[in-house]
């Protein structure tokens, strides 16, 4: 591996399975899968098989141990299925379950990590409300302390995983107003008073399942708070950076996808007599599409770097996915142009791509969050 | 039972190569490498035999770059349980891979050696006969089944107009055509233990070999590009176009 390199051998071999996954397992079928706004549940089975939902837990529950840059191959590697949504809902463990391995009790790790990276179950993320997603420290799902439990009362929106998911890792409010007052709860799929709403339909994503969430007097255990109470909102900010970078980095390669798409197109389609590449026009177009995915995948790269090395990177990140999202909102806006008609029909990876970037800079924090994280850390 | 699953170091089957500028031959700078696909059919079968109970052990190994150490590393992930690399920057050729195979051979003394029928860059399709005349052995190539029981081996073969069930008496050489069977992708965990199984580095000097190659290559030139087709309206239109433009009736 030379100096210059982030990707190790091992690294290398975790992409190749990556792929085969994708080749055998998931493309055959994806068309379908998103057609039918779903994607059965055994693939979470084979891709535990594979090893591919342990990346990054802890080794003495089965994970690979901590490896940001093996997360980044994997993760470039999956977003080859074309399917974001299939990609979002495989991979909402990488939200839900980092909170339960960094900051839950040894009970609670031993129970739920590896029934999650085994794929028996499935673990979701819920921070979002339905009136407000950005303003976390505001939220309003309350958590009142009754003895040994929590009695929780409130309802959380847009959770990716929420139909299917077994375990939910819920930020709620056990204290006073503001970010002082938020904790980490783990609530399980069947706690009486918890209700997982209609499968909501979504501009793209399709083959993820997003749904809203219920509390009413929902009584859960205290065991089953993650973190200290009321220090929740450290844990969701500390969540993020991994995510924020994921985020980037699906960004990157969705950018990639759609470049590879237009590249084979613009030899076999004519125009005017002859290829779409035999235009000026068209090569230049490509060549910027290429020279954005480039500057902002090395970017991200880097910033993974020092993410890897245990740097703070609470910019860096925020840049990077900004950064990342805005190449990606152009490539897959030109690469549809690129296609004409072609590109606007379903079926067309294309439309599918430039649909499924759209959640990118929303999710996990917008790209005005991000602006308004950057502008702080600038001193404004 | 011991097993010897000679792997090689080749561009991924995905790329798609170019010509060097000086028609010297294929242009390696910068491209993807992986094991060849017939090498994976191998590896696959032995893992198999060993999850049957009919293998023990198994030992891949390569005659290549040191940068072939990838490709065993990938076999262990995928099962073989040690490995040896035999260090080389020769563009090394069929015999001279054959000749390093047999030292490997009777080094190891292994039961069965199965490997690829050929590997995609060169197309030879020569090792595993070569290695077969070299030892001794008898070989079954282009294998779509393979059978070990009771000291023998029975290779279903792949050939023209059929196939052809061959019994061999162990020890012998297989060689695995594209049917035999789908090879299974590395598991992480496997990854993992893969990075502490042990791999010997030798040289073509530590096996008294010679690796220098017989056979020059003159000039390499990419294939003539495929013209567009046309769609015909009748079939005496094809019989009159395939008589005078094409002139192949």
């Amino acid at each position: 591996m030379s100096a210059l390199e982030y990707f190790n051998e091992t690294h290398q071999m975790v992409r190749a399975t990556v792929r085969k996954f994708v080749e055998k397992e998931i493309l055959p079928h994806v068309d379908d899968w998103e057609e039918a706004g779903e994607f059965p549940r055994e693939l979470y089975g084979k891709a535990a098989e594979a090893g591919i939902l342990s990346i990054n837990a802890p080794e003495q529950f089965g994970g690979t141990g901590e490896d940001v840059f093996m997360k980044v191959a994997a993760c470039e590697e999956l977003v080859r299925c074309s399917s974001g949504g299939l990609c979002a809902s495989l991979g909402s463990l990488d939200i839900g379950l980092p909170p339960v391995w960094k900051w839950g009790s040894e009970a609670m790790k031993e129970k739920v990590i590896p029934e999650v990276i085994g794929g028996e179950k499935i673990s979701a993320l819920a921070i979002t409300e339905p009136n407000g997603g950005s303003d976390v420290a505001n939220l309003r799902t309350r958590a009142v302390r009754d003895g040994d439990h929590y009695v929780v009362n409130g309802s959380k929106t847009f959770i990716t995983s929420g139909v299917r998911a077994d375990y939910y890792t819920v930020a709620v409010r056990t204290g006073d107003k503001g970010y002082g007052g938020i904790s980490l709860l783990l609530v399980e799929k069947g706690t009486p008073g918890f209700t997982v709403g209609r499968k909501l339909k979504k501009m793209g994503w399709w083959a993820s399942d997003t749904a809203e969430l219920f509390f009413e007097d929902c009584r859960v255990p205290v065991e089953n708070l993650i973190g200290p109470e009321n220090g929740g909102f450290y844990c969701i900010m500390s969540n993020f950076q991994m995510e924020r970078l994921i985020l980037a980095v699906t960004a990157n390669s969705t950018a990639q996808l759609a470049l590879d798409e237009c590249l084979r197109y613009v030899k076999e389609r004519e125009a005017f007599g002859r290829p779409l590449a035999g235009f000026q026009v068209t090569r230049h177009k490509l060549a910027e599409m290429a020279t954005d995915i480039k500057a902002s995948t090395e970017f991200t790269y880097r910033v993974a770097a020092k993410i890897a090395a245990g740097e703070n990177c609470v910019l860096d990140v925020s840049m990077a996915k900004n950064v990342a999202t805005r190449c990606a909102d152009r490539v897959t806006y030109d690469a549809v142009q690129l296609f004409g008609g072609s590109g606007y029909m379903r079926g067309t990876i294309v439309e599918r791509l430039y649909r499924d970037n759209r959640i990118l800079s929303i999710g996990g924090g917008t790209h005005e969050i991000m602006n308004e994280v950057i502008a702080k850390q600038m001193g404004l | 039972m011991k097993v010897l699953v000679p792997i090689k170091r080749v561009v991924d089957y995905n790329v798609k190569v170019r010509v060097k500028a000086d028609n010297t031959g294929v242009d390696l700078a910068n491209v993807k490498m992986a094991m060849n696909p017939f090498c994976e059919i191998a590896v696959e079968e032995a893992v198999r035999l060993k999850e049957k109970g009919v293998v023990t052990e198994i030992v891949a190994v390569s005659i290549g770059p040191k940068t072939a150490q990838e490709q065993l590393r990938t076999a262990m992930a995928l099962g073989a349980d040690r490995s040896i690399l035999v260090e080389t920057d020769e563009d090394v050729q069929p015999l001279g891979i054959a000749k390093a195979l047999k030292a490997i051979v009777d080094e190891e003394k292994p039961e069965l050696v199965i490997l690829g029928k050929q590997a995609i860059d060169g197309d030879n399709n020569q090792t595993g006969q070569m290695l077969a005349a070299l030892t001794g052995m008898p070989q079954g190539t282009f294998a779509s089944e393979v059978n070990v029981a009771d000291g023998k081996v029975k290779v279903t073969r792949e050939i023209d107009g059929g196939l052809q069930t061959v019994e061999l008496t162990l020890p012998a050489v297989v060689t695995t055509d594209l049917r035999l069977n789908e090879p299974r992708y590395a598991s992480l965990p496997n990854i993992m233990k893969a990075k502490k199984k042990p791999l010997d580095t030798k040289t073509a000097a530590d096996l008294g070999v010679d690796l220098t190659p017989r056979v020059t290559t003159v000039s390499v030139e990419a294939p003539a590009e495929r013209q567009a087709g046309i769609i015909v309206g009748s079939v005496d239109e094809l019989v009159e176009k395939l008589k005078n433009e094409a002139k192949v009736i």
